[in-house]
């Protein structure tokens, strides 16, 4: 029991250093990436191919003057930015990262909990986050962030339900919502993207507005917000908004590999985890691509496009799956 | 354009609307523009530009300059157009003086003026794309604005502001080896531009941006001095170079593209298909343009005398010292002078009382025009509708504030 409890501690501080390991290294990823696509050298200055660079902007944020907006309301300003972290955190609790590992004479499940409900609380975790985003535009009492806050509520609610739908059709053939079982239903079945292929591109499609990216990046849209919801937020506040993008890029990213890409399933020469994390890391190249090629949505065509073509089209995808596997057709 | 059309033809609750100033320290605003934006929700109910933060005096400034020295002020109205800036003023004063520039002298001004509107275009699709939210075609845009700066620098010796033209002629003669990098120029430019059309051509995000937004009718347009592409997108074929050909355009053979949208993709897709017509002109004009031969006229009453004239005439160095220390005299009167810039009538109004710096000196600004037509672009638009409005009429800054 207290072996147990002492395993789980571990797990939890793991997973949270690796989230932030990845998020400051997924930064440099995206603008060395960005850089090469733009014809620029990207960070490349701080350590050998600017590998501290995450550590200086780190240390950079942490010593930032925190400004508040006079007329701000305090305590939702000061608590809005660290419930989009909490949120951002909390999804990758039921990821499983890899296979169970045998050590000590007990088994090592590599996720911080395996309920039988485990997608379904991503997908609540992953909900809640908007909160943040939205009580942060509003408490900043400034005009652009409170619009912000609008577009990205507008944009929750137009994704959630495509998203939600997009992915039932797995969870009927791998008749379980536990992320382990889903991974293991891919080993005996084949990896689900290739008879989910639609709902894939839905779920992928609305995971890039669930995350805020480009070319759904509508709450903070620079050209036309200026920063959106994070106008007014500076230092370690901003840096926690900024922290909880690039983690819920990652777990989006996470999702998608368990749910339609086998999770850590790979060839043996090969550990699992690292398959895990190549599969995660070529998903993150396909968002830094999509940022640097494409322009932004209008926010009524955003909503348009959500309900009147992503909606309707995983609706009948989930029926189609729901015939299948009951064997009507 | 009466009151009533300006007005929203939607019903809003007068309490309920929002006051919200775009600028004029905002990321697409180019410049210090400043939009106050009444706003009900994401809708535009009026839109308002508030100008004057770039205000520099220059009209004021160039009266107490001899003509010559003006020259410099005009790069810095419209920077990202300085050659036509140029052009427009140097043919308002040779206008008045009735001076005599020599064909080769045209031909390497009209060679100039083309090289900037595709530098401007440039700049203009680059911004205008990276306002809809897509960033890396600006850098590719700038990477060969970059080549045609560098064919500036080459022949005038700085990039931004170079008052290459000069009262007369040019200020140099071509450099050595000129004519080979321009042949290279046109041999690359269409490579480059067909792997930015894989950018914006026939994208859904990007069309659905511009099509239907920001329009300015034919009669609006007309109503309100618009000019240059923004005019032409709404189908009527009006241009200087066509219409009162000026430094030899006569010469050239070109057409002038026009589309009947009067939408912001119309002003797009003009402004695209201009790049093309410019790079035609310079492709002729480097053909025309001989390695030798005159660049200023011989009229040493304006232009300066060659420099190995005054070391051995003394006719020569008078002239010289006349013309650095007091400039020329312009015969008394008032002209008019029009060009077709980059972003539209680029005009000056000179008024000389035959003294050696001008009485009046107004420039006829195309961007200030064209600006005025933002309360009837973004009426009833979204906020995005708004930076997609700004950046489809092209509007620069120094050009509106002057």
């Amino acid at each position: 029991m207290i072996l147990q409890l002492v395993i789980l501690i571990v797990k939890i501080i793991l997973l949270i250093a690796l989230l932030m390991l990845g998020f400051a290294y997924t930064t440099l990823f995206e603008r060395r990436l960005l850089g090469f696509f733009q014809l620029r050298l990207g960070p490349n200055r701080v350590g050998p191919f600017g590998l501290m660079q995450p550590l200086a902007d780190g240390l950079k944020m942490a010593l930032k003057e925190d400004l508040m907006p006079a007329l701000a309301d305090k305590s939702v300003f000061r608590l809005a930015p660290v419930f989009s972290l909490f949120a951002a955190l909390c999804v990758d609790a039921v990821i499983p990262f890899g296979a169970p590992i045998h050590l000590f004479g007990t088994t090592i499940t590599l996720d911080i909990a395996n309920p039988s409900i485990g997608l379904l609380i991503a997908f609540a975790f992953s909900s809640l986050g908007i909160y943040g985003i939205v009580l942060g535009g509003w408490a900043s009492q400034n005009k652009y962030s409170l619009l912000g806050g609008i577009r990205a509520s507008a944009q929750m609610i137009s994704y959630e339900l495509a998203m939600g739908l997009s992915v039932m059709g797995v969870l009927m053939l791998a008749h379980t919502a536990n992320m382990e079982d889903i991974v293991l239903a891919q080993k005996a079945h084949g990896w689900f993207f290739v008879p989910e292929i639609i709902p894939f591109l839905i779920y992928y499609i609305t995971a890039f507005a669930e995350t805020n990216r480009t070319p759904f990046d509508l709450p903070e849209a620079e050209s036309e917000l200026v920063a959106g919801y994070h106008t007014e937020y500076s230092g370690f506040r901003f840096a926690m908004y900024y922290i909880a993008e690039y983690i819920n890029m990652i777990t989006v990213s996470g999702i998608a590999v368990t749910l339609f890409f086998g999770g850590w399933l790979g060839p043996s020469f090969l550990p699992p985890i690292v398959w895990f994390l190549l599969k995660v890391g070529v998903s993150m190249f396909v968002f830094v691509w999509v940022r640097a090629t494409f322009p932004r949505f209008r926010y009524d065509k955003l909503m348009s496009f959500g309900w009147k073509y992503l909606v309707p089209a995983a609706l009948i995808y989930f029926v189609a799956t729901a015939a299948f596997v009951s064997g009507v057709i | 354009m009466a009151a009533d059309k300006l007005e929203s033809t939607q019903t809003v609750d007068p309490g309920q609307t929002m006051i919200i100033n775009l600028g004029p320290q905002h990321p697409s605003t180019h410049g210090v523009l400043r939009v106050r934006l009444e706003l009900d929700g994401e809708r535009v109910v009026h839109a308002e530009p508030v100008v004057g933060y770039l205000h520099t005096g220059f009209e004021k400034t160039a009266e107490n300059l001899t003509y010559q020295q003006c020259n410099t002020i005009t790069d810095r109205l419209d920077y990202l157009a300085p050659m036509t800036n140029n052009l427009a003023y140097v043919l308002a004063v040779e206008k008045l003086l009735g001076v005599e520039v020599p064909k080769r002298a045209q031909y390497i001004r009209v060679l100039f003026a083309e090289l900037t509107r595709v530098a401007s275009h440039l700049v203009w699709l680059g911004t205008h794309v990276m306002d809809l939210g897509a960033m890396s075609l600006f850098f590719y845009t700038m990477r060969e604005r970059e080549v045609i700066l560098d064919l500036i620098e080459d022949a005038a010796g700085v990039r931004m502001n170079p008052s290459y033209f000069r009262i007369g002629g040019l200020a140099y003669d071509l450099p050595a080896g000129f004519h080979e990098k321009v042949h290279e120029f046109v041999k690359d430019f269409p490579r480059w531009m067909k792997s930015y059309r894989h950018l914006f051509e026939g994208n859904p995000l990007i069309n659905e941006r511009l099509e239907g937004i920001a329009t300015i009718t034919q009669e609006q347009a007309l109503a309100w001095s618009v000019t240059g592409p923004n005019l032409r997108a709404t189908g009527l074929p009006i241009d200087l170079r066509k219409d009162e050909p000026y430094s030899s355009y006569e010469d050239f053979d070109f057409d002038v593209p026009v589309r009947t949208g009067a939408d912001a993709y119309a002003r797009f897709w003009v402004r695209v298909d201009e790049i093309y017509e410019a790079m035609k002109i310079i492709e002729q004009a480097i053909d025309k343009i001989t390695p030798t031969g005159p660049y200023t006229s011989s009229d040493r009453k304006i232009s300066l005398p060659p420099r190995d004239e005054i070391y051995g005439n003394m006719e020569a160095l008078i002239h010289q010292f006349k013309l650095v220390t007091q400039g020329f005299v312009v015969p008394a009167g008032e002209v008019y002078q029009a060009v077709e810039g980059p972003r539209g009538e680029m005009g000056f109004y000179i008024v000389s009382d035959g003294g050696t710096k001008p009485y009046r000196w107004r420039a006829r600004t195309p961007s200030f025009y064209n600006l005025q037509t933002m309360p009837l672009m973004c009426k009833d638009g979204l906020v995005a509708d708004v930076i997609t409005a700004i950046g489809s009429i092209d509007i620069m800054l120094g050009d509106v504030d002057k």
